[in-house]
């Protein structure tokens, strides 16, 4: 049981705050780190894995800090986001020296046990730089895995990939997290994330926005007020009969633009209401465009619920 | 010293272009020598100054500098090197790994071509091929550590080795004396003045001030280097 914890911790570069005191525990099991581009989570990645110090707090594998202790590395696997590996290499001989290095005693058995839980060794003889972005994505996977560890940090590791690479790697992490090990990996897309963790932590320009079960981001996510534009043969009926639903908050006729703008509540009732409506008051629904389902409001929905 | 960081480390220095500019400067050398010794026969001062300036003054710290540059800085910029640092490693002993690479390429494509090429132009006499082979051995060495040392440091390596070797060493070292006693060129020099027969070989900077220096540059700049990888890190790519 490995357990990576993130004690009040803060980064900054200069007058940038990358990461604002945050603190959370990654626990055996997959957890997934949600947060738009640019929300701090590569930084935070980089901190658990020992290539930054944090300004402030304190970044913990098991109790013991990893920044410059090299023998951390023993128990954490790391798959980092750049692409650039040792491309000159085959396959093989780049699992191979990942094993090597980590000083295990029978390297090649190591790589070849790695290579086959990534399902690479149709490839491993050919060089790196000749394969794909989901074949590298594998490879770092294999070099990652090759010592065993108890802990896997993986920085963007679905992205480039197409949908069957995805469902395979999914599978992967899925198994790893059942077998007990330490799964964290960083995402920007909610439906990724939900698919393969238990546990979500999201963060939204460098906070804490939010931890816990999927279930429990997805409803903070889809109860939020969402915004929406319509516009329909007759606005100020399909108005009239909408306000008197409770999945509305409120609805405002834009004459000038000819169109409604309306608040809802209650997402799922309301994409329900809104044509059960129109059809009985016998109105022509023309666009109905959600005005603000962008990732970065809904995030900021969630920093702002906090 | 850690056997799988030179291996990588040699094949991401001889593959591609960086192998043959290595090639590329001993093979000029050599065939340079053979045309002078054929055309102006065998001469001492002739043999000095080839020795002397075209190969421990150029090649010798050009080589350093492809070799101790590239034998790190090409993984800090593209982010591989991450696939050595994550691993229980002392930062050390890849620095020394390294470090004894760029220096086996010194030997092989500075040192040893020095030696053929004092051998085609003035044969073993007064000991004047030695001495520009062990100088050039010695600088080899102390150009290696402080390129290494460059090429973790700065992402300008190259350019910063190419102002010391080429600018310092050279321009700055011919019109402000001083300069030359912060100078690998004279340093090894001084140790060749020491080997060759006297007055073949002369240093501006005495033996006992240039053997303590060099110690200084190659140990300290590989410390140093060992020091800074340990505190490598990822700036934030988002």
């Amino acid at each position: 049981m490995t357990t990576i914890s993130i004690d009040r911790v803060s980064r900054w570069f200069g007058n940038v705050v990358a990461v604002n005191d945050v603190s959370m525990t990654i626990e055996p099991g997959v957890t997934g780190l949600l947060g738009p581009n640019g929300a701090g989570k590569s930084t935070l990645i980089h901190m658990m894995s020992g290539f930054l110090p944090p300004s402030s707090g304190a970044v913990t594998l098991d109790g013991t800090p990893i920044w410059k202790n090299q023998q951390a590395y023993k128990q954490i696997g790391l798959v980092p986001e750049r692409e650039a590996m040792y491309d000159f290499l085959t396959g093989w001989d780049f699992v191979l020296a990942n094993a090597e290095l980590h000083g295990l005693p029978d390297p090649g058995a190591a790589a070849k046990r790695a290579l086959a839980t990534v399902e690479m060794e149709y490839a491993q003889e050919r060089q790196v730089s000749t394969y794909s972005k989901g074949m590298k994505q594998r490879v770092k996977m294999a070099s990652a895995l090759v010592h065993d560890p108890a802990v896997l940090l993986l920085d963007e590791p679905f992205n480039g990939m197409d949908p069957r690479q995805r469902m395979q790697l999914m599978e992967l992490l899925r198994r790893f997290g059942a077998e007990g090990r330490t799964v964290l990996f960083s995402s920007h897309i909610l439906e990724e994330v939900e698919q393969l963790a238990r546990h979500i932590e999201v963060i939204v320009a460098g906070r804490h926005a939010a931890s816990g079960d999927y279930r429990k981001i997805r409803r903070l996510m889809t109860d939020r007020p969402h915004r929406y534009t319509v516009r329909s043969s007759d606005d100020r009926a399909l108005a009239a009969a909408l306000i008197a639903d409770a999945s509305t908050a409120g609805i405002e006729l834009d004459l000038k633009e000819q169109q409604l703008q309306i608040q809802a509540v209650d997402f799922y009732r309301f994409t329900e209401l809104v044509p059960r409506v129109a059809k009985e008051a016998g109105i022509r629904l023309l666009t109905v465009s959600p005005a603000d389902e962008s990732l970065e409001s809904v995030f900021s929905y969630l920093v702002a619920a906090k | 010293m850690n056997v799988t960081v030179a291996r990588l480390t040699a094949r991401g220095l001889l593959g591609r272009r960086r192998g043959l500019l290595l090639l590329a400067l001993p093979v000029l050398l050599l065939a340079l020598s053979a045309l002078i010794r054929g055309i102006a026969g065998q001469d001492e001062s002739t043999a000095a100054n080839i020795l002397g300036g075209l190969a421990l003054g150029t090649m010798v710290p050009l080589v350093g500098l492809v070799a101790g540059t590239g034998a790190i800085g090409p993984e800090i910029d593209d982010g591989s090197i991450i696939y050595l640092l994550s691993k229980p490693q002392p930062r050390w002993k890849i620095i020394t790994s390294k470090l004894v690479v760029a220096i086996g390429c010194s030997i092989v494509f500075a040192a040893l071509p020095t030696y053929f090429a004092g051998l085609i132009l003035f044969g073993t006499f007064e000991n004047l091929t030695l001495g520009f082979t062990i100088a050039a051995l010695i600088a080899g060495i102390a150009y290696s550590a402080l390129f290494l040392l460059l090429g973790v440091v700065s992402r300008h390596a190259v350019v910063w080795g190419l102002m010391y070797a080429l600018l310092w060493e050279t321009v700055v070292g011919q019109y402000v004396p001083g300069a030359q006693t912060l100078s690998v060129h004279q340093w090894a020099l001084s140790i060749g003045e020491k080997i060759a027969s006297p007055g073949v070989i002369s240093s501006s900077v005495h033996l006992p001030t240039a053997v303590p220096l060099l110690i200084v540059a190659t140990l300290g700049g590989a410390w140093l280097a060992s020091s800074r990888l340990t505190r490598l890190t990822l700036a934030g790519e988002e």
